[in-house]
């Protein structure tokens, strides 16, 4: 008796939740929220935040072959940006109930996803640009619809980030717009960015709605607002113009503007590479994940004495 | 061009050079840091340094007059050419405690350092001075709590952080080094006796020293030098490799 009263309970607070999302109330923290919410949210969250430290790698990977001392600056000071997006994030997961500390042991080992895209190596510096201005323009696309989300901390944390990310994607694009008025080399440079990092950038919105096993719960509770070929679309159709502008040719034979849609056509996205990225069979999965895992076990010492050091003070 | 002017060109690419050769080897760090909270600080120190070099590297430019940029002097000048202190192109190879100690013992220097040359009577460097010094009073300040921190941490932090003060103490003389390039400027009001710091500079280094529970090694006696003529450790030549490469390899790009 007392169970199923308990479970009537449970589900007319649901009830009320999915309601007040409806009606578009913002939820905090300390609200009641079911448990299915909490942990979609947190999973979300939590691959947000590891997707910004590891995408520190590819691109500090440049940092010391930067060609100009503004580039330089400009690059240190975007990575830092990205770390800086990473603690934001983490604290904003954190509200969800774990501690930053466990989620980064889900992402050292293994367990925890991140971002597919930065499983590919940036090979010249022309990949700076390229992430700068797709990479991060994907992200603009995918964030400034987080930043209407239902989740308080999560929203009001993309609104900071976005106003970042702008500026990043700025600065890729700009990167590229130098190559392609520069020296013939530098031109090449920059088509082969392109075309090494379209798809993948593609394919960071997800797989096909059709595939994707999270969507219809997470657009029901308004984390998601659009689905993730919405989400795509809207990318393709934002930057190729800018592609065009600076003469960069995009590598789909079959984009075409479509007079009917208002859209550009686009051609089949390779799933079976985006699967076997994301199942950990990247170019880069198994040396990003080293590169954590080493910059963590090289950092124990440093916290475990500063930790030492705390408690020696506070015991005097 | 005066003798005057040549020995300060030669001034400004000393400071700016040091600025620049330590900023890199910081900035290796992006990524990599014992947690995310020195990352972002480990980005901010390199991000001053770099800032110096290039208000310097600029100065310099103007003094030459013959239309040279910042990255001019960062990406087209040799191994001979670089007159930055050994100490700052040395390795961190990942140790957390070695970069902070190379920081601290760097930056009590060039704190006292620049705090002088905000007298020069040379506006743009006393300019230049005053900027950086806000910046290397934080890193002073920020390396030190980590030099104290680790001194007085775990048997293996203090262990780790003695090892880093051994090797980076013979670098330390190289800090007072000068030559006939100082003598002209002094002289003249530009610039001022680095050696009369020393004094200043052991005790602002022995305060931490002392809190961090760690010793100045007592056997040295050999001391390296050679920065102000370009006579650098075999690191220096790699270090330039990896920095200077593109621009080396498209001389006529723009970036």
């Amino acid at each position: 008796m007392d169970v199923k009263v308990k479970t009537d309970d449970l589900s007319a607070k649901e009830t009320a939740f999915n309601d007040s999302i409806k009606d578009g109330k913002v939820i905090e923290p300390k609200d009641w929220m079911p448990e299915k919410y909490r942990k979609q949210l947190l999973r979300m969250m939590s691959q947000h935040a590891h997707s910004e430290v590891v995408g520190m790698l590819p691109e500090g990977n440049w940092i010391t072959r930067a060609p100009s001392l503004a580039r330089k600056a400009i690059l240190i000071a975007k990575v830092q940006d990205e770390a800086g997006h990473g603690l934001y994030i983490y604290s904003a997961a954190e509200t969800l109930g774990m501690d930053r500390s466990e989620m980064v042991d889900q992402l050292l080992s293994g367990k925890a996803k991140y971002s597919s895209i930065f499983n590919y190596p940036t090979l010249t510096w022309a990949d700076i640009g390229a992430i700068g201005w797709l990479v991060d323009g994907a992200a603009i696309v995918n964030q400034t619809v987080l930043a209407k989300c239902s989740y308080g901390p999560y929203s009001r944390a993309m609104l900071r980030i976005c106003r970042e990310e702008n500026f990043h994607n700025k600065q890729g694009y700009q990167i590229l717009a130098f190559l392609m008025r520069g020296t013939k080399e530098q031109k090449e440079m920059a088509q082969d960015a392109m075309n090494r990092w379209w798809w993948p950038s593609l394919m960071m919105f997800g797989p096909s709605d059709k595939d994707s096993p999270n969507s219809a719960d997470l657009l029901k509770w308004k984390v998601k607002l659009y689905t993730n070929d919405d989400l795509r679309q809207r990318f393709i159709d934002r930057t190729v113009e800018q592609a065009e502008a600076i003469g960069l040719k995009v590598p789909d034979d079959k984009l075409k503007w479509n007079e009917e849609t208002r859209h550009y056509d686009f051609g089949e996205i390779n799933w079976e590479e985006f699967f076997q990225v994301i199942n950990g069979n990247g170019p880069c999965n198994k040396l990003r994940l080293k590169q954590r895992n080493d910059a963590h076990s090289n950092g124990q010492w440093v916290r475990e004495a500063a930790k030492a050091y705390a408690e020696k003070r506070k015991a005097n | 061009m005066t003798e005057l002017n040549t020995a300060l060109i030669e001034y400004c690419l000393r400071i700016a050079d040091n600025s620049l050769i330590h900023a890199q080897r910081i900035a290796d760090w992006t990524g990599h840091g014992p947690i995310l909270e020195e990352d972002i600080a480990m980005s901010n120190v390199s991000l001053d340094l770099i800032g110096q070099a290039r208000g310097f590297y600029t100065y310099a430019s103007q003094l030459e007059g013959n239309g040279k940029s910042e990255d001019f002097y960062a990406f087209h000048r040799g191994e001979r050419d670089f007159r930055n202190r050994l100490m700052v192109e040395q390795p961190d190879l990942k140790d957390f405690g070695f970069t902070m100690m190379k920081l601290f013992l760097n930056g009590c220097f060039d704190y006292l350092f620049f705090r002088d040359l905000m007298k020069s009577n040379d506006e743009t460097i006393s300019g230049l001075a005053a900027k950086s010094i806000k910046e290397v009073t934080y890193h002073v300040r920020h390396a030190g709590d980590w030099v104290v921190r680790l001194g007085d941490g775990t048997e293996e932090s203090h262990q780790r952080i003695q090892k880093s003060l051994n090797e980076l103490w013979p670098f330390t003389n190289e800090l007072f080094e000068q030559n006939e390039v100082d003598e002209l400027l002094i002289q003249n009001g530009a610039a001022f006796n680095k050696k009369e710091l020393k004094a200043e500079w052991e005790a602002m280094v022995n305060e931490i020293i002392t809190k961090a529970t760690l010793k100045i090694p007592s056997d040295s006696t050999y001391f390296y030098s050679g920065g102000i003529n370009g006579v650098h450790s075999e690191h220096l030549g790699f270090l330039l490799a990896e920095m200077q490469y593109l621009p080396r390899m498209y001389p006529d790009a723009i970036w």
